[in-house]
């Protein structure tokens, strides 16, 4: 089968260095002052020559086949090519080198709200950028309806977008965009803007697109969108390919390329007595470090006793990246004869922002250190991002809320008793 | 590679895109850009809508500024200068030319700006990139049919009665407009590369008023060099407006002749260049 997508050895150049990207004419002509035909051909080429500046390889080589039907993700740090590889497929620029096949009509989701303009109404917006995504009129006006309710902005839709909140903005530019028909769809990161209950409509009418048969590519940095709605991943890293697979493997591999790999020695490596040995997450107890939800969670410790040990005191301790404590506690009294134990802490849940964490854990007799570990791997949570979407704002914890607003007293209290004002469910 | 497997699969008649670098001319592809007309519709739509919409006085520009120009022209040319006009009136013998004028000076304006002004969207969104120019040069159609109702309320004042040849006034419109296309071309494509362009324009647009007979008769400009002076395509599109408009300076058939020629090289030279250019415009804009 000719699969939809075909990207055969793509690669992408920028020149960086010297040479601004665009320059004016006069250092133009004065570069060509003494060689007019290398001017002629700077003006007809438009290549500059590459006199030996920096060559920035945004996509090396890679080679990848997606199938009709498929929901992809891509994945990959900042700056791994995963932009320009959307940009090239949707024809936005050039590949330097290599060559791509997208059978039918393409349909790019690189920004919302792409040629909106404050002036207009809503109405003449959505026909304005359905346009641009590259919809025919009549198909606008025949979804026309269907994309404002879709949006919840009926009301102000023949009023100035100007006037709309960022929100609104947001919702009606979205609309027009999930009621694109294309064949294959590329969508950057967009989805990581406007509120969550959005956000989920929108993903549940993509799941919906992708079952009638339509490809979609997309670019993600939330783990849990993409288990959940693709069936295979893209795995970029600097330009080049590192694998592609299904979701779970590629994903998994992915986060674990995050957590701190090598070992790290205790304050004093072999210090006789004890040894802490390993850890777990999870009741399990797999080889998975990566914490993916709110709830009960086990974390096990490996202990190895090879003396005696009396008045013992055990310490453990959760850092950040930075190296803050989260969290820590102490045990004392504790009397344990040689052997191979195992702790287990289970806590109700451990409402951490998403990111790399540590365990470092630690043992001591009669006030005498006898060894510690910091436990690698590192724990990567990647729970769902509840909290405000601005990361300065958002903290350090994060878990599932409500909240409901209902008027106790006053004027809204008289008019519309006690029926909530506001209702939210992050979870 | 999957390239060379045969063609079963589950809907076999949807077209291919082959994505690969292309390496120096390109051709100009008229069929995409046809099947785009509906953006190009949209886009010439959203500019006269923000344009009116952003203005105190809207629609009202296009008449104030050929009116003004008329007026300052008839007061320096014609009083002070004595400058002929063939016989007519002099506000509508400038008239007549100002309109032409505006709309090329405008519409090579707005498309040589036109590839940078849509820089976001060239960076976010695939379309033919010429539709960006395209677009720009439409645009000044509206102001120019605005003001030339006013043209013809001045036509009925002065007893100026338009000659036979009055219906030729949308093909003159028309290589106004694609002299303009010709030129924004070039420009809108040097201009995201080398910024100058948007100095340059001002002082080209205001040499090339004075080298086109929009305040003189082209009959003051001597016999033996007219052939050069008609290099300039917009003599041959003035001349055409006063001939279908006014009936004076006949049938300008030479210059008419030169225009569409030089337009016809500004326009395809211009297409094939743009489109050479145009694969580097999202990462350099």
């Amino acid at each position: 089968m000719r699969p939809a997508i075909l990207a055969d050895k793509l690669s992408k150049q920028y020149t960086l260095g010297r040479r601004e990207a665009y320059g004016s004419l006069r250092d133009s002509l004065v570069r060509a002052a003494g060689a007019p035909v290398r001017m002629v051909k700077a003006l007809a080429g438009g290549r500059a020559p590459s006199d030996g500046a920096n060559i920035l390889r945004a996509l090396d080589k890679v080679s990848f086949e997606i199938h009709e039907g498929e929901i992809v993700g891509i994945i990959g740090r900042n700056g791994s090519g995963k932009s320009t590889l959307l940009k090239i497929l949707s024809r936005i620029t050039e590949p330097t080198s290599g060559r791509a096949e997208v059978r039918g009509r393409v349909g790019s989701l690189l920004e919302v709200g792409t040629g909106f303009h404050p002036e207009l109404t809503g109405r003449e917006n959505v026909f304005v950028n359905g346009a641009i995504l590259g919809m025919r009129k009549v198909e606008i006006a025949r979804k026309f309806d269907e994309i404002v309710a879709f949006s919840d902005v009926e009301r102000f839709i023949d009023t100035p977008v100007k006037h709309y909140s960022s929100g609104m903005q947001m919702r009606l530019a979205f609309s027009v965009a999930a009621h694109l028909e294309p064949n294959i769809l590329l969508v950057d990161e967009v989805l990581a803007v406007g509120d969550i209950a959005f956000q989920k409509k929108c993903l549940g009418k993509m799941d919906d697109v992708s079952k009638a048969g339509r490809t979609i590519l997309f670019v993600s940095h939330q783990m849990n969108q993409l288990r959940r709605l693709c069936s295979r991943i893209v795995w970029l890293d600097r330009g080049t390919l590192i694998e592609t697979g299904p979701t779970a493997d590629v994903t998994n591999r992915y986060e674990a390329s995050f957590l701190e790999t090598r070992t790290a020695p205790g304050d004093l490596a072999s210090s006789p007595g004890a040894e802490f040995l390993g850890w777990t997450l999870g009741k399990s107890g797999s080889a998975d470090h990566t914490l993916y939800g709110f709830g009960p969670t086990t974390v096990r410790f490996r202990l190895r006793i090879d003396r005696p040990l009396r008045n013992g005191h055990h310490g453990i301790c959760l850092y950040d990246r930075d190296g803050e404590v989260m969290w820590g506690t102490g045990t004392d009294n504790l009397d344990l004869d040689p052997g191979v134990y195992e702790l287990t802490y289970v806590m109700s849940t451990l409402p951490l922002k998403p990111g790399p964490y540590r365990w470092h854990v630690s043992l001591f007799s009669n006030g005498r250190f006898i060894n510690n570990l910091d436990c690698v791997p590192e724990m990567g949570i990647a729970t769902e991002p509840l909290g405000h979407r601005r990361d300065e704002y958002a903290g350090v914890l994060n878990f599932p809320y409500s909240l409901d607003i209902r008027a106790v007293s006053g004027a809204a209290h008289d008019t519309r008793a006690a029926e909530p004002l506001v209702e939210t469910v992050r979870s | 590679m999957a390239t060379s497997t045969s063609p079963v699969n589950l809907t076999p008649d949807l077209p291919i895109h082959v994505i690969a670098p292309a390496s120096g001319w390109v051709p100009i592809r008229l069929r995409e850009l046809w099947e785009y007309r509906e953006l190009l519709y949209f886009l010439v739509w959203r500019e006269v809508k923000i344009r009116y919409k952003q203005t105190a006085l809207g629609v009202a520009w296009a008449v104030i500024q050929p009116l003004f120009t008329m007026v300052v022209f008839t007061l320096i040319f014609h009083k002070l200068a004595k400058m002929p006009s063939d016989g007519i009136a002099y506000p509508v013998f400038v008239y007549c030319a100002l309109l032409p004028w505006q709309l090329f000076a405008f519409a090579l304006g707005e498309s040589s700006n036109s590839v940078v002004a849509n820089q976001r969207l060239i960076s976010k969104v695939y379309f033919p990139r010429l539709i960006m120019p395209m677009s720009a040069v439409c645009v000044g159609l509206v102001d120019f049919a605005v003001s030339f109702c006013v043209l013809l309320g001045l036509m009925a004042y002065y007893h100026v009665m338009p000659s036979s040849a009055f219906w030729t006034v949308p093909l003159w419109a028309l290589l106004a407009v694609t002299t303009a296309l010709g030129i924004g071309l070039w420009l809108s494509a040097l201009n995201v590369k080398y910024r100058d362009i948007r100095y340059t324009l001002p002082f080209l647009t205001q040499i090339l008023l004075f080298a086109t007979p929009v305040a003189y008769p082209i009959s003051t400009v001597p016999e033996t060099w007219r052939w050069v002076y008609a290099l300039n395509p917009m003599v041959g599109v003035v001349e055409g407006f006063r001939w279908a408009l006014l009936g004076t300076s006949g049938w300008a058939g030479m210059s008419v002749l030169m225009s569409v020629g030089v337009v016809a090289v500004l326009l395809v030279s211009g297409l094939f260049y743009f489109r050479r250019m145009e694969r580097t415009f999202a990462d350099i804009v």
